[in-house]
């Protein structure tokens, strides 16, 4: 098939970006999003020119490293799938398609398809885990743990990181991943004890960062290749609420 | 040179605990003047930073990717193994560390493995109280399944994202002391030497992957927690990034490098399917719980497998393993799916591939408990190939999936550079010539949580702190030549791409030194590797400057090392004329295709000491003594 790709360039932070086009012939639908980006690279660089850089690592959907916008969606059209994820049968022989990079201030773009998703990291060391230092841990049958309550601390905890919903959002929020995280361990009895501080400081930090508010649009989770329900960002605001009120 | 592996004395169920004792602990007060460098940042690298960092030692903790999360450990699926025997199955501690010596063919080592299954309960406690959301049972106990080469239910798992959630437990624990201020983490960045002077480990060289920076980084100790180099074959399951660069610098520098030749190749994998194919997905070992392999009976048989009829279907684990059947070890169900498609059998486009079949499992326990089970890996398989997996069967065919080998370490996982410590996939010592399913996490965590940091420890008390002095010239020296290496990269200006390199460098590796080896590949494969490698220094192109992002330089550099490294792999395998777990040489089998060890001449550790460019290693060997359980031919029929 054939593919006219329209790509953001932009070489550091500091210099202003542009679309380039570039055509991608000859090739199988059979490629992943992230292949096809090899094979522009492949020409790119026969023909000496920069290719083009993304952030990619495990190429199975789970370490949340890729991150692009194709044709105004994150990761693309195909539902719950990262743009590793997403094969090129899902597209139309001769379309254009659009990739930009995250579209947030608190995400700046290092180069091309590369921004900087450390806020995140910041908000989990806010209180995004559980006080246990190695070695004092109960035996760990001696807390048992609801089977529904464990399944849905997964369906919460298998948030990949990759920053989808903050793209996707129209304000930029970062409330899905922050309600991921809030919600896994507020599932848990291991994580009670610190319920209240955990998201009132990983709000506060998150509200620091520079993400936006939470309208209700539901594109993050429509954009989540995890497809986290935003039942959780009602479990946050919850959990948010009842803290203020005792704070 | 016989190598001292320090095994303390005893009887092998008290060496550990007799040993803990007596390693000497630091006083925090002392710790928090001792600089711990701990690069890597997967379950070993963020489990050893957290708990230094809670004992109070100062930790600076790297890794190549954006963030620590996404180290690969996040892509193990299928679990974690402990001797619990929560399901009361006769489950011990023994039978773990007998299982993992068996299925390592007999050459790992016994004091380490017997650790490994003692401290397995303890890594369960702390990951459930971190907050891992474990699948449990309905009365809210924790749930076990079973794995490969096992006959016992000790795989804890949740759902066929283990690793994802072992890792994000402790990054979240390495995340907190990052708020205590303990630990300082440095995405982006890139080992791309080891420091050393009078004898010692001093430092790394990094390079900051956004502005291209190359800098000296000084510490007390060193610990690698690099993983493996199952991306020498190109195509792997492992991550894009993944490489052997930090362990190939660090075996430059004078650490050991072990039994290289070891490497897993994974049975169920979803069947290459395209030359701009960058990576093989591995679909959980998890899957052959429920699954039955087979192939056609016939050879060149293009029916579509719903059309071939039971009596003309070869499930040739169960006829030829009928004691473990599809759940026999990975080694063992790698080989024997080549040898069926070998004879004409595989399925699927070029033959190369054989069934993973659900229908049975179906009928059986009905859709729903199948897609409860492994519906996220259905999902996955359709994704990838467009096929439903529920209606027809998976194609499946091996891939390279880890690496027992790796550099060589002492009981107390440092190398032969004093303070220099390897942990997790990036060492050798516990899986001997093939690791169990679900042990590759229980290792990791094994290492970063319960033993680096005690032994860490012991080797900084009494020594003076270096509080982050980088004078010695041996820094200038590393980061001078990291720095011309880097321009030499980038002087070449040639006309091929690095993944093309890469691409040849892998096709020679499979057909050579993947599940089936001979004098003649290896041979073959030793002369054609400097070829390769001249050629890229010659034609390879790596465009852009060394002061900015560039990937096509980070690739560069970690093809480079993978151009020499190969050449110690097929080296070591050519050394090791017998067969054991994963290294099949094809002289040395059983008349029913087994692989063969040769205990006489080959009981032993190898381990391969650098001695120059252009020079032979030098063959170190660590014999390895079987006391607990006698030498036997690993069986699984």
């Amino acid at each position: 098939m054939r593919l006219t790709l329209r790509v953001w360039r932009q070489k550091s932070a500091k210099e202003p970006g542009r679309f380039e086009t570039y055509e991608a012939k000859d090739i199988s639908p059979d490629l992943s999003f992230l292949e096809l980006l090899d094979v522009v690279n492949d020409g790119l660089q026969q023909r000496g020119l920069d290719p083009i850089a993304f952030d990619h690592d495990c190429r199975e959907g789970i370490c949340g490293s890729c991150a692009m916008m194709i044709n105004g969606e994150a990761h693309g059209p195909q539902p719950a799938v990262a743009a590793c994820q997403l094969y090129l049968r899902h597209f139309k022989d001769g379309e254009t398609l659009t990739i930009e990079p995250w579209r947030a201030r608190a995400f700046p773009i290092i180069r091309d398809l590369i921004v900087d998703r450390s806020a995140f990291d910041r908000i989990i060391q806010a209180g995004g885990y559980v006080s246990v230092d190695t070695g004092s841990a109960p035996e760990a049958n001696s807390v048992p743990v609801p089977k529904p309550d464990a399944e849905e601390a997964m369906d919460a905890a298998a948030c990949i990181g990759c920053g989808a919903c903050v793209a996707a959002c129209p304000n930029a929020s970062a409330m899905l991943f922050v309600a991921a995280k809030v919600s896994h361990l507020a599932k848990l009895p291991q994580g009670q004890a610190e319920r209240k501080p955990r998201v009132l400081n990983m709000v506060e930090q998150m509200d620091r960062e520079g993400f936006g508010n939470c309208t209700n649009h539901y594109e993050c989770m429509a954009a989540c290749p995890k497809s986290i329900h935003v039942k959780f960002i009602a479990q946050l605001n919850r959990d948010y609420l009842k803290a203020c009120r005792r704070r | 040179m016989i190598l001292d592996p320090k095994i303390p004395p005893g009887p092998l169920p008290d060496k550990w605990e007799a040993h803990r004792k007596a390693l000497k602990a630091l006083d925090p007060s002392v710790a928090q003047r001792c600089r711990v460098l701990v690069v890597g940042t997967g379950l070993a690298g963020a489990s050893a930073a957290a708990t230094l960092a809670e004992r109070g030692f100062q930790v600076e903790a790297l890794c190549f990717q954006d963030s620590a999360r996404r180290a690969h450990s996040i892509a193990a699926q299928g679990g974690i193994n402990a001797a619990k025997n929560y399901p009361k199955d006769g489950d011990s501690i023994e039978r773990l560390f007998q299982d993992t010596i068996k299925g390592g063919d007999f050459r790992s080592r016994e004091a380490n493995v017997y650790r490994l299954a003692e401290i397995s309960n303890a890594i369960i406690d702390q990951c459930a109280a971190q907050g891992v959301p474990f699948a449990r049972e309905y009365d809210g106990h924790l749930a076990n399944r079973s794995f490969g080469g096992v006959k016992v239910r000790r795989t804890f798992y949740a759902r066929g994202q283990t690793g994802q959630q072992l890792l994000l437990g402790a990054y979240q624990a390495m995340m907190r002391q990052v708020k205590a201020g303990r630990v300082r983490v440095h995405p982006r960045t890139e080992m791309l030497d080891l420091v050393v002077a009078d004898g010692e480990t001093r430092g790394i060289v990094v390079r900051d992957l956004v502005t291209g920076e190359i800098h000296a980084l000084s510490g007390d100790a060193v610990v690698l927690a690099t993983g493996g180099y199952s991306t020498v074959y190109h195509l792997s399951t492992n991550a894009k990034g993944c490489n052997v660069t930090a362990a190939y610098r660090a075996y430059r520098r004078g650490a050991h490098f072990a039994n290289p030749c070891f490497t897993q190749i994974h049975p169920t994998c979803i069947p290459l399917a395209g030359r701009y194919q960058s990576k093989l997905t591995l679909m959980s070992e998890s899957l052959r719980n429920d699954g039955r392999i087979w192939v056609p009976k016939q050879k060149g048989d293009t029916r579509p497998p719903s059309q071939i009829p039971e009596a003309e279907r070869d499930y040739y684990l169960e006829r030829r393993y009928p004691s473990y059947g599809n759940l026999a070890p990975r080694d063992i169900a790698s080989r024997a799916a080549k040898a069926v498609c070998d004879e004409g059998r595989g399925v699927g486009p070029g033959g190369q591939g054989v069934y993973l079949d659900f229908a049975d499992a179906v009928r059986k326990l009905g859709r729903k408990t199948i897609q409860e089970r492994y519906g996220n890996l259905f999902d996955m398989y359709r994704e990838i190939t467009d096929e439903d997996a529920y209606a027809a069967p998976m194609r499946i065919y091996p891939a390279p999936h880890y690496a027992m080998g790796g550099l060589w370490v002492d009981y107390n996982l440092m190398g032969t550079i004093p303070g220099l410590f390897v942990i997790g996939e990036a060492n050798f010592s516990d899986h001997g010539a093939n690791r169990l399913g679900a042990s590759a996490l229980m290792q990791g965590l094994a290492d970063g949580y319960f033993i680096a940091p005690l032994t860490v420890a012991d080797y900084l008390s009494g020594r003076k702190p270096q509080r982050g002095d980088a004078a010695h010239p041996a820094f200038a020296a590393a980061r001078r030549e990291v720095e011309e290496r880097t321009r030499r990269l980038l002087a070449v200006r040639g006309k091929r791409t690095v993944d093309a390199f890469h691409r040849d460098l892998g096709k020679l590796m499979w057909d050579d030194c993947g599940m089936s080896r001979s004098a003649a590949g290896l041979t073959r494969a030793l002369a054609e590797i400097p070829r390769i490698r001249d050629a890229f220094w010659k034609d390879v192109t790596v465009l852009g400057g060394g002061e900015e992002l560039n990937q096509a330089l980070e690739r560069a550099g970690r093809v480079a090392d993978f151009l020499e490294f190969a050449e110690l792999i097929c080296r070591d395998a050519l050394h090791r004329e017998e067969s054991c777990g994963g290294h099949f040489r094809v002289e040395h089998q059983t008349a029913d295709g087994e692989a063969k060890r040769d205990d006489a001449r080959f009981c032993y550790v190898a381990a391969w000491q650098f001695a120059g460019d252009g020079q032979p290693p030098v063959l170190h060997r660590e014999p390895l003594a079987f006391d607990a359980i006698p030498l036997s031919e690993r069986s699984y029929k």
